[in-house]
């Protein structure tokens, strides 16, 4: 029974639990076992097992199955404070915080019965495209040895694909939930913005962060999404708005959706099976009854350079926080600005310093309005293409990457190919959309490749149901073959 | 241009300079709780026991808005007749230091919730105007404190994130004395609104101060040097002086003046550069993406006008018309509001056959006087408006004498005594028996022959010995105003 239950969904893990094939404590177990035994891949920077077994115990002497994560262990990107728990950000400056307090969406995960397994690696503070920059060194991607997971929920990603989870969240500031899913063979949505609250999630850049699930298919990605999106006046720009039972409103049926092909996705370089993979899902989409329309959006080749300059911006003054004074790690100084020096150049990484040294240029005066003031205004112009995009469509598909998994150490010295990553991810960001990345396809090194569904704000369930039916048409098998477990 | 004697101006040789003055007014917002954060904004506790996580800027921590502070501003603004900004922006200001632990304060920069707003003052050459630029919200820093521990500088972040309301006024202030009567009036409106407590002491009031000079009549700006965190009215006339004196000299001097930002010592009586303008903070200010911009309909605004209370403006012109009073008593009675508070409570409760003019002499002779004494504010007077009120009328309906009043006042003062129970008991009451006065007198008469002979013969400065003596006979108790009538009939 134990070697077969951390290949269950969590829609069946649940129901396993519900009518008592499996007891809590079995499934935390399994999957404590097979973290155990996957090292090598680096997923979690901190454990709670023991905690988590406990946890699960209490859970089987008194159960609630009414609840919709009965006794279901879950590992937690390391970005979400967790009460008690380390959290580091992946960064060296939080090495050794531990929160008094718990972020509202891990908290709507236990309320429903769920168990903290541990907290899983990330880029430093978010920045990064293939967890290479976390302080807690690389994650391995599941599929290939020396391969990255993607980022910056690179752990989170690794850990749903080796199964060392079930599911898990991530965030998604530029595409860290969408990117890593489409380099593991996941699923990730990242929702509309205010959709998920930011309580308690170590900020990056406010205007852009947002949480969401990550999961093995695209029902137990709605199931968590139905779990964590709630309304929280702790966070001034968390929305109010009509949250649907996404699971169970899961629909195949998208006969007659009009779904939006743009052709500035189409760029320059952009690898021939990519663009096969986008015609494979054009066509699927077609056979799930969808009509495909040609749409533009002017304004793609902007998103890039907006978003490097509206992220950074706003993470120099987030991460001004993190100066030695009153948490976190400390160097010692002669004096104030000493110490702050010290403190911030052994604390942050490179990739942070660099982000926080072009936020702090971009904000400065004299460059405010060429950088920050003119970003602003070409975002609006981004979102002004959606919004007219939507005028005539439901659904915008697209690749979720411009290529599928990389080398470890490929493009670490090469900044503007790593952040080139993000291209089709970023517009939905700016935009503050929600988006999902489904497994399509493998490349010809049978790495699996991604497509992209964007909604429109506040229509998760929309992008859900089409990615739903696409599913069951591409009928993707993600091809791991537990290399890392001796 | 005639040369006003009340005129602040600075002469050298031949020249004649005037000081332009603007302030930076910082007043901390009367509220229970913090602007972002639910902590309480109590003066004088523990240090740090009044700190959130939000105010120690925890990871993943986010402010909200508290409604109380934003209609505690919008109030202050309808109080400086402003502009109320119905979208208004909370921008970061970002820096570091060790008592501001986001390394970014929340303030409102481009897009602040008040407008251009005025602000009269009372001089004595006459009423002056003075522009309001603007008010924002924004928080306190926390405070450094470098005297306790001699290796470190220890932070108390209790009032880190306190709501404070930057109001900053044109350059139209010319004179300390002006100055002074704008902190004054500010504070006057806020305590009237209930806003701002306006205690100096503990730096609910602080101001920055932009002093610039020029050769009077001179229609151009001078370079001026802001003068930062100046916590008291006398402080900042001294620094305005001490400024102003330097600027002229400079200038004579040949020398240029630079644009600067300087301290003031309060031991040396003089300002002192702190940095440069080359050396000045880039603030870095952009919109603080964890808060939406705060937007506020007319209908909210309006139900905060139905809740503003009738301002010293206002009570000063009724309180001429309805109770005739002077400019001048008008203008002090309205400057606090407790004052105006407590004279309207006296005059309520004289009721009908009352004598105003004789309430106030009293309230701004006896009563100040030992207020002032006693160092008190009129909210803690020892004598209640109610018996005030009891004692004035006793001296309008011929009780007591004004003398025997003063007497009375003085036993008053423990335990606020009800003032008729103090004539009865001490038996105080004035006779007023034309009979019995008459016998008085009679008696004193005949006692001094010849002193009513000299009277008689012209020597009238005796007069004042026959009232002396009449006082003298009756223990102060005789009523004067009969005392004089009946000398001058039997004389």
């Amino acid at each position: 029974m134990m070697s077969n239950i951390t290949t269950q969904s969590l829609t069946s893990l649940v129901d396993n639990i519900k009518n008592k094939e499996l007891s809590s404590e079995e499934v935390t177990k399994a999957f404590i076992e097979r973290s155990e035994k996957s090292k090598e891949l680096n997923s979690y920077i901190s454990e709670d097992f023991s905690n988590a077994i406990d946890k699960a115990k209490k859970f089987d002497q008194n159960p609630n199955f009414d609840l919709k994560l009965p006794g279901i262990p879950i590992a937690v990107k390391d970005l979400f404070c967790t009460e008690n728990v380390r959290t580091t950000a992946g960064s060296k400056i939080l090495e050794n915080f531990v929160p008094t307090y718990e972020s509202t969406v891990t908290q709507n995960i236990w309320n429903e019965g769920a168990i903290l397994l541990g907290k899983l690696n990330c880029d430093e503070f978010a920045m990064g495209s293939s967890n290479e920059t976390s302080y807690y060194g690389n994650v391995q991607n599941p599929i290939d040895k020396g391969l990255v997971p993607g980022g910056s929920s690179g752990g989170s990603a690794a850990a749903v694909s080796g199964q060392l989870t079930p599911i898990t969240i991530g965030t998604d500031t530029g595409g860290s939930i969408r990117q890593p899913a489409s380099f593991t063979g996941t699923v990730g949505l990242k929702p509309t913005y205010g959709s998920c609250s930011r309580y308690g999630i170590v900020a990056f850049a406010s205007s852009l962060d947002q949480a969401g699930p990550m999961a093995q298919n695209v029902k137990d990605c709605a199931l968590l999404q139905e779990v964590i999106s709630t309304y929280d006046k702790k966070d001034s720009t968390s929305i109010d708005f009509k949250r649907n039972q996404y699971s169970k409103e899961l629909n195949k049926d998208i006969k007659g959706k009009k779904i939006g092909i743009p052709k500035e996705y189409r760029v320059d370089g952009m690898p021939k099976e990519i663009e096969d993979l986008w015609q494979k899902g054009i066509q699927y989409a077609k056979d799930c009854g969808a009509e495909i329309i040609d749409i533009s959006l002017p304004n793609t080749s902007y998103a890039l350079p907006t978003y490097y300059i509206v992220a950074p911006a706003e993470a120099s003054s987030n991460l001004a926080r993190y100066d030695g004074v009153k948490y976190g790690f400390r160097a010692k100084g002669e004096n104030l600005i000493d110490m702050y020096e010290k403190t911030r150049s052994e604390g942050f990484g490179a990739e942070v310093q660099r982000r926080i040294m072009i936020g702090t240029y971009v904000l400065s005066s004299g460059y405010y309005d060429a950088y920050y003031l003119k970003a602003q205004k070409v975002r609006k112009l981004i979102k002004n293409d959606f919004d007219e995009a939507y005028k005539q469509i439901d659904a915008i598909l697209t690749p979720s990457t411009p290529s599928s998994a990389f080398k470890i150490g490929e493009k670490k010295d090469d900044p503007v190919s790593m952040y080139l990553n993000d291209v089709f991810t970023v517009p939905v960001n700016l935009a503050g959309l929600p988006a999902i990345s489904i497994p399509a396809g493998h490349d010809t090194a049978g790495y699996p490749l991604g497509l992209q569904i964007i909604g429109k704000a506040f229509k998760e369930q929309e992008i859900l149901d089409v990615a739903y039916a696409m599913e069951e048409k591409i009928g993707f098998k993600n091809k791991i073959t537990d290399w890392w477990i001796k | 241009m005639a040369k006003d004697k009340s005129e602040y101006l600075i002469e050298r040789y031949n020249n004649v300079y005037e000081v332009v003055i603007g302030l930076e007014v910082h007043a901390q917002v009367t509220s229970n709780s913090k602007l972002f954060s639910s902590s309480s904004t109590k003066f004088g506790a523990e240090p740090n026991t009044q700190v959130s996580l939000v105010d120690a800027a925890f990871p993943g921590m986010l402010p909200v808005i508290n409604e109380f502070c934003v209609k505690q501003a919008i109030k202050t603004g309808i109080g400086l007749r402003a502009q109320i900004n119905k979208r208004s922006v909370f921008d970061r200001k970002n820096y570091f230091y060790a008592d501001l632990p986001q390394g970014y304060q929340i303030s409102q920069f481009k897009y602040p919730i008040v407008g251009e707003g005025k602000v009269v003052l009372d001089m004595p050459n006459g009423q002056k105007e003075v522009g309001i630029e603007r008010l924002h919200l924004e928080q306190d820093a926390g405070k450094s404190i470098h005297d306790i521990d001699p290796q470190n500088t220890l932070v108390d972040l209790n009032r880190s994130g306190v709501a404070l309301m930057e109001i900053v006024s044109k350059p139209d202030l010319r004179s300390p004395n002006e100055v002074s009567a704008y902190i004054k009036k500010l504070r006057s409106i806020m305590r009237y609104l209930g806003t701002c407590d306006g205690n100096m002491q503990e730096g609910s009031i602080r101001a920055d101060v932009n002093v610039s000079v020029r050769l009077k009549d001179s229609k151009e700006l001078g370079t001026r040097c802001e003068i930062k965190n100046v916590n008291s009215i006398k402080f900042m006339q001294m620094a305005i002086d001490y400024e102003a004196n330097r600027q002229v000299d400079l200038i004579e001097e040949g020398k240029s003046i630079d644009q600067e930002t300087r301290l003031f010592d309060t031991k040396k009586n003089e300002t002192r550069s702190m940095r440069s303008k080359e050396d000045a903070h880039d603030y870095r200010y952009f919109p603080d993406p964890d808060l939406l911009p705060l937007e506020v309909t007319d209908e909210f605004i309006d139900n905060l006008k139905k809740d503003i209370p009738e301002l010293p403006d206002d009570k000063k012109k009724r309180f001429i018309d309805e109770f005739k009073v002077s400019t001048y008593e008008a203008t002090i009675l309205v400057s606090d509001i407790d004052t105006a508070k407590y004279f309207e409570e006296v005059v309520a409760k004289m009721g009908k056959n009352k004598d105003i003019k004789l309430a106030v002499n009293w309230i701004t002779g006896e009563l100040f006087a030992v207020l002032n004494n006693k160092n008190l504010e009129i909210s803690q007077s020892p004598i209640s408006a109610k018996n005030l009120a009891k004692l004035v009328n006793l001296i309008k309906n011929g009780t007591i004498s004004g003398k025997i009043a003063k007497t009375i006042f003085e036993l008053m003062m423990d335990g606020d005594k009800d003032p008729q129970i103090i004539v009865e008991e001490k038996g105080l009451k004035q006779e007023s028996d034309p009979k019995a006065l008459e016998t008085l007198i009679d008696k004193i008469i005949d006692d001094n022959r010849d002193k009513a002979i000299e009277y008689k013969n012209g020597k009238e400065k005796l007069f004042g010995f026959f009232v002396g003596q009449a006082m003298k006979v009756s223990g102060g108790k005789a009523n004067p105003q009969l005392i004089n009538e009946i000398l001058k009939k039997k004389l």
